[in-house]
């Protein structure tokens, strides 16, 4: 599934690049040749063809659709954070070694620096500034506050956004289990054995959704 | 709930982290996350060699690739004005000229940006600074310490002379004694945010920089010197940092590449470093090969001390910092010799890292100590004690407050410790070793100096500011909690901004000294404002002109007249009555000069249990107990925190950390967090911190010594001495793999 619609991303970005030579040469013919052989040259082409290149992406990210035209190789995390402006999933990284990125994709934990936006056509994002509910925070968040599971606060979103998919996924169940299945967060402030209490803390209040 | 062991008759106050909500809902900003209108990215292009010159450059590819809008290179870059001064405009730490960035064709380190590829996406200047091509003249590259111990000679110069206190040598003639050899490898600080710099010139000689920075009046200093500008015409934002830890001390090379490139375009440029990038460019803990030698009296009295080390810096820069520092000042010694040397190798600057110099230095010196208690049979707490220092061993001044027995009680109470058995390879479960370790740290408590204004409002609010940057400790928190426990003001009513270079200018967040420098500016505004206002309520028929400071109390947001607390009035009508809108103080707090007459020291004792697998050489942490003679804790939850992120990052270094560079190449070989190992959740047991918790009368009015970076220091000594009692095995070389525990032999 997945792979198929990759080859649809490749084959279209493809057949819109030639497309695009084609016309340009034509043109260059038709039209003024000599400045735009020169921007041939110049490789001006690649710069319209790039244009061109961009994808349609249609998502929802907290509860909000966007329609959107996006290059192929722009991660879900830039996107957010570049181009929708939503800076709260933060980039540590960019290799999906860190966490920082963490936003659900269709409630599932999803390393954001890792997934190419294009990739998530239909799909529904929630970061860190739709898990609140109105002027209500959500219990993790405010869980994280009670038991200071932060310093710099710059893991934190993905710690948050983890944590409440660790509880769904069911790996909650003691101590070394949320160690376990946490660790994929780094946080460097060190701040673990709080944010272990934080979610020990919801579970114990019922958990989350 | 018996975290207060020593209860002051003050509870610690348990706040909240006042910006606690903008970190957990996203709406903290960084210094990435500002979107200027016609925003640019850089991205920097390093070097693929790591010593010789740049002989040609090829640009074309780059600049010809979609959304490019400049590339800057040695060859076109725009003149930075204070490069020619000679000083170093990214500012000097401790020695030499920090990288003049594109200012010349010669490469010192591996990485090293050869250009800034500036492009209308992050996605495009990526894509077009790979298409830099670079030709080089190579030389061959030179970063191993071990080498240059054997063939170069070390920097000369006052800082690095042989220091000797009382006999040379004197350890070699005592009954019982020790000499070892300790290696510590580069230690990078790696905090979560990535370094980055957003730039916006708003004209010719007037630029706004929203920078991660641990100082906005540091990085507005430099600013304004590498570009020869005014003071009101550099403004530095960094209301959030995503952490530090020495790291965004000081302003290195890309952050003048930024300004140089929004300089050239005119637009506004953003530039984040890669995580690569992050262990080339902004410093690193240098590496150190350290010699120990311990000597005693058979009771255990200390006779003599030798502690000789030597570390890395830069061709470019001395990086020095007090490495055997310790080695003078923890125990009361009349013989020592300390010797530092720093080798200049092809490697970029080291900086300040967490505990800077102590936690290296630490590493020998208590596991020295533990060494010698095991020669000596004697329990390692009891031989600390025998050589406790009364007054302090360099200068014989009696210290301002030193309460480090009472947390070797603390810490030892906690942990058990009278459940270890003293013999080596003693204790099991199961088929694991188990193994007690402990080790004492030692900090310098520091006091600069800080400007705040404070503004009381008529709606009974109060408004503190002050130039200063938080990378995660809580300082707002801290201020905020200071500020309420004196005025009498609920903490919500109570606003602390930072992070503007434009506020009273505050200092810079490192070593250990915000709390004490910036939260006696606090403290003593809150004087000053209590003072005022009990002027304008001279205005107020209630108290019948009775005002004096003295006759007043001041609590739950009132003042009331001692002795009848009918007489009471709210600080907003005093400030209603007095026709005024605020009350306003500016307050200039320095160190307190009868500090001259006093030293003045914050501890830390750490204590652990491991687990080691004997088959396999696996170390499970067990159990870890610090505890920390850090004069008052302002704000206990926040100080919990740092207590406990310190102990991570030295368990960090004690099992895992470990900067690889391969010497044949000069080049990193895990400058990724794959590769480079930090620890996660699954690392870190379940952390106790406990502090002592009594003021220090002198330093400054609220009684707080520093915190940050005794939480770190000596805690790799506590592991490495608990798995030698664990398994009888010494390991002298960290990070402590279990590769080095099986390889080990016991005794
Ligand atoms: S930024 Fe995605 S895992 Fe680090
Ligand atoms: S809070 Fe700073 S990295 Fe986790």
């Amino acid at each position: 599934m997945t792979n198929e619609h990759e080859d649809d991303v490749l084959r279209a970005a493809h057949s819109r690049r030639s497309f695009l030579k084609r016309t340009t040469a034509a043109a260059a013919i038709t039209l003024a040749p000599a400045a735009l052989v020169k921007a041939a040259e110049d490789k001006l082409d690649e710069k319209g063809a790039e244009y061109f290149e961009k994808l349609p992406l249609q998502i929802e990210v907290n509860g909000k659709p966007y329609s959107l035209q996006v290059e192929p190789r722009v991660t879900l995390l830039d996107l957010l954070r570049e181009q929708l402006h939503l800076t709260g999933s933060k980039k540590g990284c960019d290799y999906g070694q860190c966490g920082a990125c963490t936003v659900h994709v269709d409630g599932q934990r999803v390393l954001s620096c890792l997934s190419l936006a294009v990739m998530q056509d239909g799909k529904k994002i929630t970061t860190i500034e739709g898990l609140q509910n109105g002027d209500d925070l959500h219990p993790m968040q405010e869980a994280f506050i009670e038991h200071d599971g932060f310093q710099c606060g710059y893991c934190t979103p993905g710690q948050i956004m983890s944590a409440v998919a660790c509880i769904r996924e069911g790996h909650a169940k003691n101590d070394a289990d949320i160690r376990e299945y946490m660790s994929g967060n780094i946080c460097r402030c060190g701040a673990y054995p709080n944010i272990v209490d934080a979610i020990k803390d919801v579970v114990k209040k019922g958990g989350v959704k | 709930m018996d975290k207060l062991f020593f209860d002051t008759n003050a509870p610690m106050a348990d706040l909240d982290r006042v910006d606690g909500r903008a970190k957990v809902t996203g709406a903290a900003k960084y210094a990435a996350e500002y979107d200027l209108p016609g925003m640019t990215y850089g991205v920097l292009a390093g070097s693929n060699i790591t010593k010789g010159t740049i002989t040609a450059i090829d640009t074309k590819g780059a600049e010809k690739a979609p959304g490019v809008i400049a590339v800057i290179t040695h060859l076109n870059a725009p003149k930075i004005p204070g490069y020619d001064e000679g000083t170093n405009p990214a500012k000097g730490q401790t020695g030499g000229k920090g990288l003049r960035i594109f200012n010349d064709n010669i490469i010192r380190f591996n990485g090293q940006p050869i250009a800034l590829v500036i492009a209308d996406t992050f996605e495009r200047a990526t894509y077009a600074a790979s298409l830099i091509k670079a030709q080089y003249n190579k030389e061959a590259p030179h970063t191993d310490l071990v080498d240059a111990m054997k063939t170069d000679k070390p920097l000369e110069g006052q800082r690095y002379n042989e220091v000797v206190r009382g006999e040379k040598d004197a350890w070699k003639g005592a009954p019982v004694k020790i000499e070892s050899t300790y290696i510590m490898p580069i230690h990078v600080h790696n905090p979560m945010e990535l370094h980055a710099t957003t730039v916006r010139w708003d004209g010719d000689d007037k630029v706004t920089v929203w920078e991660k920075t641990q100082g906005v009046k540091s990085t507005q200093q430099s600013v304004m010197q590498a570009f020869k500008l005014e003071e009101k015409n550099v403004q530095v934002n960094a209301q959030y940092v995503g952490g530090g830890f020495g790291a965004a001390l000081r302003t290195w090379p890309h952050a003048i590449a930024a300004l140089m490139g929004a300089k050239k375009t005119g637009k506004p440029l953003k530039l984040v470093l890669t995580r690569p990038q992050m262990f080339t460019l902004v410093g690193y803990r240098p590496e150190a090969i350290q010699k120990i030698a311990i000597g005693a009296n058979t009771d255990g009295r200390l006779m003599g001390m030798m502690h000789e080390a030597a570390a890395i810096t830069s061709t470019y820069e001395a990086f020095n910092e007090g490495l055997v520092k310790m080695t003078l000042q923890l125990y009361a010694c009349a013989n020592v010799t300390t010797k530092y040397n720093i080798y200049q190798l092809d490697v970029s600057t080291p900086t300040w890292m967490r505990g800077p110099g102590e936690a290296t230095g630490s590493f020998p010196l208590e596991c020295g100590l533990d060494e010698l208690s095991y020669a000596l049979k004697m329990d390692p707490i009891e031989l600390r004690l025998r050589n406790y220092a009364e007054t302090d061993p360099e200068n014989g001044k009696p210290y301002s407050s030193k309460f480090l027995k009472e947390a070797y009680e603390l810490g030892k109470d906690k942990i058990d410790w009278k459940r270890r058995n003293p013999e080596p390879k003693s204790m099991k479960d199961g088929e694991w070793q188990v193994g007690y370790g402990m080790s004492t740290g030692l900090f310098g408590a520091f006091r600069g100096q800080a400007n705040l204004a404070a503004k009381l409002y008529a709606d009974g609010t109060l408004l503190l500011q002050s130039a200063v940057s938080d990378s995660g400790p809580g300082t707002a928190t801290a201020m905020v909690q200071i500020a309420s426990d004196a005025m009498g003001i609920p903490a919500n009513k109570i606003r602390f901004e930072l992070g503007d270079s434009s506020l009273p200018p505050g200092p810079t967040q490192g070593g250990s000294s915000t709390t004490s420098t910036l939260g006696a500016a606090v403290s003593n505004a809150c004087v000053t404002l209590k003072k005022k206002l009990a002027e304008a309520a001279k205005k107020s028929p209630v108290f019948g002109g009775d005002v004096a400071v003295e006759s007043l109390d001041f609590s739950k947001g009132e003042l009331s007249l001692k002795g009848d607390d009918s007489k009471r009035l709210s600080y907003g009508d005093v400030i209603k009555g007095a026709a005024l809108s605020s009350i306003d103080v500016i307050e200039n707090a320095v160190p307190n000069p009868a500090m001259q007459k006093y030293s003045a020291y914050s501890y830390s004792v750490h204590f652990v249990r491991v687990k080691v697998h004997p088959l396999t050489g696996v170390v499970r942490i067990d159990k870890i107990v610090t505890a920390a003679d850090a004069g008052k804790i302002v704000s206990y939850k926040t100080a919990e925190s740092q207590m406990i992120g310190g102990v991570v990052g030295g368990l960090g270094g004690a099992l895992m950390e470990e900067g690889v560079i391969d010497h044949r190449y000069g080049r990193w070989v895990n400058n990724n967090l794959a590769d480079y190992h930090v620890p996660v959740h699954a690392d870190v047991p379940h952390i106790e911190a406990y502090f002592v918790n009594k003021p220090d009368p002198v330093l400054n009015p609220v009684g707080s010594k520093g915190m940050g970076e005794i939480a770190l220091i000596g805690f790799a000594a506590a592991v490495a001495n608990a798995i030698y009692h664990a398994t009888g095995k010494r390991i002298r070389q960290l990070p402590i793999t279990p590769d080095k525990i099986l390889e080990a032999n016991s005794i």
